[in-house]
């Protein structure tokens, strides 16, 4: 399969997630400027951590007109697996392609530590390779990361299972300790950990791996595996 | 075409938790300041509009503030203009 990373201006976990992908996953996987128009050539598509356009304004509050996040919304349309990381998180909330949006840590703290998730759904394209309930160690690093919604949307992510981890000791005040969310469609998740962080041995954790594998499984292997352990 | 001055206010809906606000509110106490409460911290921002009549300069501003300068999932927003008169 063949991956996308989306490089805003700005854009500064774009190479190591790339990295991680390769390594893990051992596909192929570009680096793609925003002002590409067309991403059909891809199958999943991976929006990287950082300070987007200086996240002026509200983090990824500008990235969201970039020329590519029209790309992106017509491969989410198609079904294509996208995958926002931190500040990807932050430009999917913007984008609406998930619900709610993130907010300045409570406690002001600029907080980059291992944190300890707990995964919360395991029939996602993200998550299959995980089983609920499973503690796992993926570091964060971000000053905006307090997730919130409204609480009928809270309502609805925890009816349809779509909320994909929380954090096993909060770190940033997100409503409901969670850590990342997945769209209705199931091929959006938007997460403030950084997963790429935890793929090999030095990093502290090879937690994240199995979230691109599964990533991985699912587009190779087909989508019937997702909902296998429904 | 007219010209209008545009004032923007951005702020935290009252349900939503703002930690500068809070932090700066502490601070205010620890300098003596009791009397100071419900501190929150806002955006401002300016620009100036062209459109053909006020009405038109305020319905596109509110299109600007719902779309772009605010987030209404955790934001309100108000504004004022006032049209620029060449001198």
């Amino acid at each position: 399969m063949k991956w996308a990373v989306i490089v805003f201006p700005g854009s500064n976990c774009d190479e190591d997630a790339a990295n991680a992908i390769r390594d893990v996953t051992g596909d192929t996987c570009d680096l793609v400027w925003h002002d590409a128009t067309d991403l059909n050539q891809y199958d999943a598509i991976v929006l990287p951590g950082g300070f987007s356009y200086g996240d002026y304004l509200r983090g990824g509050a500008i990235a969201r007109f970039s020329p590519v996040m029209e790309a992106v919304k017509k491969e989410a349309a198609n079904g294509k697996l996208i995958l926002g990381i931190c500040n990807g998180f932050q430009v999917l909330t913007e984008s609406h392609l998930l619900s709610g949006a993130l907010l300045r840590n409570d406690h002001l703290q600029f907080r980059c530590e291992m944190t300890e998730l707990v995964v919360e759904n395991n029939t996602s394209p993200f998550t299959m390779d995980y089983q609920i309930g499973e503690r796992i160690r993926i570091p964060i690093a971000h000053g905006e990361g307090r997730y919130v919604t409204d609480s009928t949307q809270l309502a609805d992510l925890e009816k349809t299972s779509r909320i994909a981890f929380r954090y096993a000791a909060n770190p940033n005040g997100s409503i409901e300790d969670i850590a990342g969310v997945i769209s209705p469609s199931n091929t959006i998740l938007g997460l403030m950990p950084h997963p790429e962080r935890a793929v090999t041995e030095f990093m502290g954790s090879e937690d994240g791996r199995r979230l691109f594998l599964s990533m991985h499984r699912y587009v190779e292997e087909g989508a019937h595996l997702a909902t296998a352990n429904r | 075409m007219k010209t209008y001055s545009v004032e923007v206010r951005v702020w935290l809906k009252p349900s939503v938790f703002d930690p500068q606000g809070h932090a700066v509110e502490q601070a205010m106490h620890t300098l003596g300041y009791a009397e100071a409460s419900d501190l929150r911290i806002g955006k401002y921002m300016q620009l100036t509009v062209q459109a053909e009549s006020e009405a038109e300069a305020e319905l596109r501003t509110q299109e600007m503030c719902e779309r772009v300068l605010s987030n209404p999932v955790m934001e309100t927003f108000a504004f004022t203009l006032k049209e620029l008169v060449a001198e």
